[in-house]
């Protein structure tokens, strides 16, 4: 069963009022659900498509076009690597390398408490900050080990 | 250092209304709105303002291509910032936000437009928690709104969010996407100016042009156009990643030798190594050897040291880089980026991919270089959108200047398969 929550429905609310038509509300209302449970199931997608007059196979073909919405659940913090040409040049892949072994998993897992997800990503435009990881909304940059220990032991 | 888009930067509370207000924000729409549409349309030309997104399109002229009398109009501006190496939209977003609501005012005035749309890159969310803000101040205001400062205007701007895919910065893939679909690039022309967002005349203006343009219309074209060079006007944002002692977004007048920004600004190479190349204006551009460091930082220089000047993403190679090594990741990342629609892209960057990861595995058979080759003189212009070409651009330069990057690991092999 899915249903949004009244958070998400306010959200929702204001969100059609932006456009003239509503298919421009797809993927505000994929975001919606992202953000809400952490995956886009079918059920999902069938309630989004009710809601905006398309198809649930439509839907499920807008968003799997998109990077940002996970069929598989992901952790209460997501953990976005960014390993492009800028962090690569400062020492990305060896600091990914021990953020997966700190957490214990592999990079693309989560871990069995569902606590963290550790993707590799794609330039996250903080090239400046290099190396740099996205976790949830929040950018960290000029990594080094000590820092991802700060920050991961931060996290509740 | 004239500072236009970077002028009080880092000034605390930028962000909000009053702080921007007091340094001289919004104070030239009153007069822009006694003008007529038009004649801000000719302002923006003659201040030579060309597009900062990476195509480097005259600005103005892109407002005068709007179809006539067909209405609604709409304006998109494109933040969906993820040219690998570029980050200076980001900094203005985070910081100057009304900045870049002034700038779309005097568009959306220009070009008569009433609804006006910012397209995040998902990624963005907190940047598009902080313009939701900054625009709310704005219509409190009155900037934003019905009937803006009495002068009978009205406008409209909304965010949206992508949801990650580079390819939505391609503009008619980032109207796909705001209508909600696919973000695969539409078939031109049409083009955005007679047909874009719901079939209507659309702008689409990058965050930085936008921002460029409250300073040419308050401050008059001709002081914009009497900075830079003849044909690259104005100042420039830079984002200087890489191996630089301080990286970091400096604001630099167009025409600036590469080397005062590496060696000045960004404080030379870390540990005082030698550089080897670098790559000019993001990713999508072919890359320079260290010789040309002394090429101007504007359109026409860097196109003919063979690159271009791009997104202004200026990424710093230092002589410890095997080229092949971030050729790799780069073409990696525009087969992970490839929409799929065409088959030389989708295809050719898979095609390149596995062939650099056997080269650096030491398995290249045959003359890996040629295949290389023959695969881009197959994708130059003959993809579906730029995406293609961008992708080949690391590799065709590569070879071009750093031949003896491919040799190294092509000597291994032989020594391998000899051993």
């Amino acid at each position: 069963m899915f249903a949004f929550n009244e958070a998400s429905e306010k959200e929702i609310e204001k969100i059609l009022g932006k456009y003239p038509d509503r298919q421009s509300a797809l993927l505000p209302l994929l975001t919606v659900t992202q953000r809400q449970e952490r995956h886009i199931s079918p059920e999902a997608m069938v309630e989004i498509g009710r809601r905006l007059d398309v198809s649930p196979a439509y839907v499920q073909s807008v968003a799997s076009f998109y990077t940002m919405y996970h069929a598989e659940k992901v952790g209460r913090y997501l953990i976005l690597f960014c390993i492009n040409i800028s962090c690569q040049l400062n020492g990305c892949d060896d600091l990914l390398a021990y953020t997966a072994k700190k957490l214990g998993i592999e990079v693309g897992q989560t871990t069995p408490d569902e606590k963290f997800t550790l993707l590799r990503e794609e330039c996250l435009a903080a090239c400046t900050g290099a190396p740099m990881m996205r976790i949830n909304d929040t950018f960290y940059e000029f990594l080094t080990p000590a820092k991802i220990d700060e920050i991961i032991d931060s996290l509740e | 250092m004239t500072q236009i888009l970077f002028k009080n930067i880092n000034l605390e509370g930028l962000a909000t209304l009053p702080v921007y207000e007091k340094h001289g924000g919004y104070r030239g729409l009153k007069d822009a709105f006694k003008k007529e549409p038009e004649e801000l349309v000719e302002m923006v030309k003659a201040s030579g303002l060309r597009g900062r997104g990476g195509a480097g399109f005259p600005t103005g002229l892109k407002w005068s291509f709007l179809a006539k009398d067909v209405f609604p109009r709409y304006l998109c501006c494109n933040a969906d910032e993820s040219e690998p190496g570029t980050c200076k939209d980001r900094e203005l977003l985070l910081k100057n936000p009304h900045l870049l609501i002034e700038g779309m005012i005097l568009c959306s005035y220009a070009c008569r437009i009433q609804t006006g749309y910012i397209y995040f890159r998902g990624e963005f969310y907190d940047l598009a928690q902080i313009m939701e803000k900054a625009l709310g101040e704005a219509y409190e205001k009155g900037y934003l709104g019905k009937n803006i400062l009495g002068a009978g205007f009205d406008l409209d701007i909304y965010t949206h969010l992508g949801a990650g895919a580079y390819i939505c910065g391609e503009e008619s893939a980032l109207l796909n996407s705001l209508e909600g679909r696919r973000g695969e690039p539409r078939m031109k022309p049409p083009f955005p100016a007679v047909e874009g967002l719901y079939a209507k005349p659309t702008v689409i203006n990058n965050v930085e042009t936008l921002c460029a343009v409250p300073y040419i219309i308050t401050e008059g074209p001709e002081k914009y156009a009497a900075l830079g060079t003849e044909k690259s006007k104005g100042t420039k944002l830079v984002s200087v990643s890489g191996h630089v002692k301080n990286p970091g977004n400096y604001e630099v007048v167009l025409g600036t030798p590469t080397r005062e920004i590496i060696y000045g600004l960004a404080g030379g190479i870390r540990d005082d190594n030698e550089l080897k190349a670098f790559i000019p204006g993001g990713s999508s551009v072919p890359m320079v050897p260290a010789s040309l460091v002394d090429t101007p930082y504007d359109y026409e220089g860097l196109q003919a040291a063979g690159s271009m000047l791009g997104s202004g993403a200026l990424i710093v190679l230092d002589h410890t880089v095997n080229v092949v090594e971030a050729t790799h990741r780069l073409v990696s990342f525009y087969m992970h980026e490839s929409c799929g629609k065409c088959t030389p892209c989708r295809e050719g960057t898979r095609w390149l991919w596995q062939i650099l990861s056997r080269i650096m595995k030491g398995q290249g058979e045959g003359d890996p270089i040629d295949k290389l080759n023959d695969i881009c003189d197959n994708m130059s212009f003959k993809c579906f959108c730029p995406l293609g070409d961008a992708a080949i651009a690391p590799v065709v330069s590569g070879i071009k200047h750093f031949r003896a990057d491919y040799e190294e690991f092509l000597q291994k092999a032989a020594a391998g398969a000899a051993g």
